[in-house]
């Protein structure tokens, strides 16, 4: 385990650092101390290495991440894992607005509430939040999973393309051209996989299922607003 | 003898309106019959005082100019100066502006790279990705960092030369883009994520920050991933110049790009094109105000664009105090968009050579603006590159020329000293003296 003083050390020398490990290296365990809500922690990492930052962060930490495995001990600010190619990134605490907005792939793990926009114009990752979700989440959310396990907040999956919703709980209202729709044993066996992978003990039959119903795919008066 | 109530007398002769002219009128019967507004490509067609109504002064007793085509005048410019570890060097300050893979086709987006590095200048990507074409073909490319993210991955980032923050466009500033399904191919639809042949929203404003402090973050972010080697440039429309640019400065720019309403889109509202937004020549003396105030005039760079057409503009926007110009419209007609050859299926598809600004609808003759592929194959882009760098060549020496004449070693050197205005709102906007006088509307001191 290689430790790494964020407050002594500095930003640019973490990500430096980070950024120059490659794919065979040995030194694949980081430890990050006094990160101090600090901004951009962890950014455009693209080797697999498991990073486990100690404390809460401040914006876009673990943002554009490939391949690497990334683990907040705290809480996280605005844009947490934005567009994530690949990898994981797990956030014991909550997560501030837009956490994993236009997220390529990867899996996004949030084990407290995340606040309003996750996963906007998500388009390819898997988000699991084992609390609650803010407004406007999945706003443009083009594809991948977004898992709440608990409630959802205002105009959930509005301008939604193909991307898919499950929640337990309730969800305050759906925005334009999201639906619920038909909880399949497809859907039923995807969404055991994504909490699976997201630590998650929750049951998949108790989720519903929100999609697009693409009445927007096509430009015309009655959404020419 | 049969009543005449004219009695002979002359008739008053038929007035057209000149506010429900004839095109005001089709329009009208248009959206009466449809109930749908017009989109189009392009940008304002509507007058506007531009950089016509302003002209050079040239040398005089006072003035010594350069000798035309032997003495020294340089061209170069050089790019993200402020913070980035590797600045971008042109050799000319025309630069190509950020048009989409989607809007445009392949081999358009390759003759874009080709004729920009045969004369020594960037291209830029737009919104869609980056494509092999693009980079393979350009020396140096801006990779636009638009609200959608369609395409965006760190590895471009990390290729690219520069990096364009794209907050608004002088097209269309506060709103977003329109891709119809025409056009959204496999390839397209791949690119961005996203079914084919839909029709594809293009957000109107960033999904992962609000307002400058956020951006000062974000541009962090771009940094740190990037190893702060690259230019990070923002692109405003010309909405509130002076304000944008200041706050853009603050957010750490090293670039600011300007737009006006003439620049063009490649889809969106004609209501919006022709109604939101400044022209160019109101926004330059401002950002260069704004500039000015916090001391960063030349280090933060200023590109400025948005109906750019002849060496003369270039010149003239130097003069105003931008460090380079950036086009897109006009690069489109010199690789052949519009061209008169075409005018057949033009007028096939109800327009005329001139005129042609259904880009999004996918069915360009000229086979730039489309992604069918039996009009894509009439576009050569090694020939498209080729009409493109003369072109450039020939914006550079006309733009020689003015700054030879008015004494000048380098256009940079142009100054607002050289201008004089030839109508009052051209003397107001661009705050150069009207012509056989000292004064300008709102000239400071000038008590009126």
């Amino acid at each position: 385990m290689q430790t790494f003083d964020l407050e002594a050390q500095g930003l640019r020398q973490l990500n430096a650092t980070l950024h120059a490990q490659a794919n065979d290296t040995n030194q694949t365990a980081w430890e990050v101390i006094n990160p101090r809500g600090s901004h951009a922690i962890a950014v455009g990492l693209d080797a697999p290495i498991e990073v486990t930052v100690k404390g809460s962060t401040g914006y876009y930490c673990g943002g554009m991440n490939k391949q690497a495995t990334i683990n907040v001990h705290g809480s996280v600010g605005p844009g947490v894992a934005e567009n994530m190619m690949s990898g994981t990134v797990v956030i014991e605490g909550d997560a501030s607005q837009y956490a994993g907005a236009t997220g390529h792939g990867g899996t996004l793990v949030i084990k407290g509430n995340a606040s309003s926009r996750c996963g906007i114009s998500m388009k390819g990752i898997d988000i699991v939040v084992h609390g609650n979700i803010g407004h406007m989440s999945a706003f443009m959310a083009q594809s991948g999973h977004l898992v709440v396990c608990g409630d959802a907040g205002e105009a959930l999956g509005d301008s939604l393309y193909e991307a898919k919703i499950f929640v337990r709980g309730s969800v305050r209202s759906l925005g334009a051209d999201c639906i619920e729709k038909e909880m399949r044993p497809e859907h039923i066996d995807a969404l055991r996989g994504l909490l699976e992978r997201g630590g998650c003990d929750a049951k998949p039959e108790e989720f519903r299922r929100y999609g697009s119903a693409r009445q927007l795919y096509t430009f015309n008066i009655d959404n020419a607003y | 003898m049969k009543d005449d109530n004219t009695h002979g007398a002359p008739r008053t002769v038929p007035i057209q309106s000149a506010t429900f002219t004839n095109p005001i009128n089709a329009e009208i019967r248009r959206a009466a019959a449809t109930g749908i507004y017009d989109i189009r490509g392009g940008g304002a067609k509507r007058k506007v005082p531009h950089f016509d109504d302003l002209l050079f002064l040239g040398a005089s007793i006072s003035r010594y100019p350069l000798e035309g085509y032997r003495e020294r005048c340089d061209t170069s410019v050089t790019l993200g100066t402020r913070h980035a570890s590797k600045p971008i060097e042109l050799d000319i300050p025309v630069t190509i502006a950020g048009m989409s893979f989607g809007a445009l086709s392949g081999p358009a987006k390759e003759a874009l790279g080709r004729g920009a590095t045969l004369a020594g200048t960037s291209t830029t990507t737009g919104d869609g990705g980056m494509t092999e074409e693009e980079r393979g073909h350009s020396d140096k490319l801006v990779y636009q960092y638009l609200p959608s993210r369609y395409g965006m991955n760190p590895d471009d980032l990390r290729r690219c030369d520069a990096i364009e923050i794209v907050v608004g466009q002088g097209a269309k500033p506060g709103g977003g883009g329109m891709l119809l399904g025409q056009k959204i191919s496999d390839r397209v639809a791949e690119m961005r994520n996203l079914p084919k042949g839909i029709d594809q929203r293009s957000a109107c404003r960033h999904p992962d920050w609000t307002g400058p402090d956020d951006l000062e973050i974000k541009i962090l972010e771009l940094r740190e991933i990037t190893g702060w080697e690259k230019p990070i440039y923002i692109k405003i429309g010309g909405s509130r110049p002076y304000f944008d640019t200041t706050l853009a400065v603050k957010a750490g720019a090293d670039v600011v790009v300007l737009d006006g309403m003439q620049g063009g889109t490649a889809a969106t509202q004609d209501v919006f094109i022709e109604n939101v937004g400044q022209p160019i020549l109101a926004c330059i003396r401002e950002a260069v105000r704004a500039l000015q105030d916090m001391g960063m005039h030349r280090e933060v760079q200023l590109i400025v664009s948005g109906g750019v057409r002849t060496g003369a503009d270039v010149a003239k926007c130097m003069a105003m105090g931008a460090d380079a110009v950036a086009i897109g419209t006009a690069a489109l007609i010199a690789l052949g968009d519009n061209d008169p050859r075409w005018e057949a299926e033009y007028n096939a598809l109800g327009t005329t050579a001139g005129a042609y600004d259904d880009w999004h609808e996918g069915n360009d003759p000229a086979g730039i603006t489309t992604q069918d592929p039996e009009l894509m194959a009439r576009f050569d882009p090694v020939e498209g590159g080729r009409r493109l760098n003369n072109y450039l060549k020939v914006m550079t020496l006309e733009a020689q020329t003015i700054a030879r004449a008015c004494g000048k070693s380098h256009l940079h050197n142009l100054e607002p000293e050289d201008l004089c205005a030839l109508t009052l709102e051209a003397a107001a906007m661009a705050k150069i003296p009207l012509a056989g006088t000292d004064w300008y509307p709102g000239k400071p001191g000038a008590g009126y």
